[in-house]
């Protein structure tokens, strides 16, 4: 089972894209998009990748959706500053977060997630102090947002890792 | 364009307006904001909603219309989704490391080197 | 009816998208120093890519959402190798 499907999901999500790129569900289509996917899948498996183990599943709905609705919000805030302070907010800087997770797994969806929402921007992890540097474009309360980036997506990445 | 009832078709034209009209937003920030740092976070906008705006709306022509099955309009809101933020970090860490080799004084330093300021 | 509807709504965002592609142009071409044109560059990739949806949408043509994801996996590695470099190639321009 390892040998040969190291990252099943992976296969199977590259098995379905496959099949979505041919608009076809032949059975030779099906065929050949489960070799590539199973060799792409035991090629990555030579990485050495640690595949994520999800503890409480059924959390990660919740975070989409969590993630989702901030980033409708920054969208309206980003915008909105555009619209009004053309020349750049005078309260774009740089802000250094303690974190608790280490899990580098974990510390990839995190980066996904700020990065994907406009207005914050990831920019480097220290893995000794365990600090992380954002860029935000508009800091007016720094407590309110290491309050957002540790309590909103920290606390629920911990918790499905946990 | 084909004909398509009402009920669909003023939501595909209010979508991919908004999503001309995001995009176009975050591309004027692009332009009129001073510092790097603070463009960085302008072309996000025609990356999450704009990106998403336009692919629904092409999304909901092209079913309405039963032409196509829209397949590639969601791979794009997939592929775009997950490849953005690995530029803009990419980007981000490289003009921090080449302001830092510059010895520049608005970004800050390696926290390795500010403990050694303190001591 | 509806036709017109969707023609003009269209042709609006394309002029939309359009001017926005002559903004990231502009950065790209003004800069002023290298990582504001690579982001600019990423910014008409994604600009292109929706102006070539748009275009598929007006004239019903399915290649046009082929070449757009094209264009979105060679924007992705073409902004990531410029990144690399920036990161570890010529430091100080």
């Amino acid at each position: 089972m390892n040998r040969v499907f190291p990252h099943p999901v992976l296969s199977l999500g590259l098995l379905v894209i496959w099949l979505i790129l041919q608009q076809s569900l032949s059975p030779g289509n099906i065929v050949l998009g489960a070799i590539i996917a199973i060799g792409a899948g035991a090629a990555t498996g030579a990485l050495a990748l640690t595949r994520p183990k999800l503890k409480k599943p059924w959390l990660v709905p919740v975070l989409f959706v969590v993630v989702t609705i901030d980033i409708i919000r920054s969208n309206v805030a980003v915008a909105w500053l555009i619209l009004t302070q053309g020349s750049g907010p005078g309260t774009a800087r740089f802000l250094e977060i303690p974190l608790e997770l280490r899990d580098p797994n974990g510390l990839v969806f995190l980066s996904m997630i700020i990065t994907s929402t406009p207005g914050t921007v990831w920019v480097e992890h220290d893995q000794q102090a365990n600090t992380l540097l954002l860029h935000i474009l508009d800091v007016i309360d720094e407590q309110e947002w290491i309050d957002t980036i540790k309590g909103r997506y920290e606390r629920l990445i911990l918790e499905i890792l946990a | 364009m084909s004909e398509l009832p009402l009920w669909a078709a003023v939501p595909v034209a209010m979508l991919v307006v908004a999503g001309g009209l995001l995009t176009l937003l975050g591309c004027i920030g692009l332009v009129r904001f001073q510092s790097f740092y603070a463009r960085i976070h302008a072309p996000t906008l025609g990356t999450s909603f704009g990106m998403i705006f336009v692919s629904l709306a092409s999304i909901i022509y092209f079913s309405v219309t039963g032409m196509r099955f829209a397949s590639h309009e969601l791979l794009l809101i997939v592929f775009v989704t997950i490849t953005t933020p690995a530029t803009l970090m990419l980007l981000a860490r490289a003009a921090l490391h080449r302001d830092r080799a510059e010895g520049r004084s608005d970004v800050p330093l390696p926290r390795s080197m500010r403990q050694n300021e303190d001591t | 009816m509806s036709v017109a509807l969707l023609e003009w709504s269209v042709l609006v965002a394309q002029l939309l998208l359009g001017i926005a592609m002559i903004c990231t142009m502009w950065r790209m071409i003004v800069g002023p120093r290298a990582q504001d044109r690579v982001l600019a560059l990423d910014a008409f990739y994604v600009t292109a890519m929706l102006m070539l949806v748009t275009l598929g949408m007006r004239t019903n043509i399915t290649l046009y959402f082929e070449i757009a994801l094209i264009i979105a996996l060679l924007g992705f590695a073409g902004t990531v190798a410029l990144g690399k470099f920036l990161l570890r190639g010529e430091v100080i321009e």
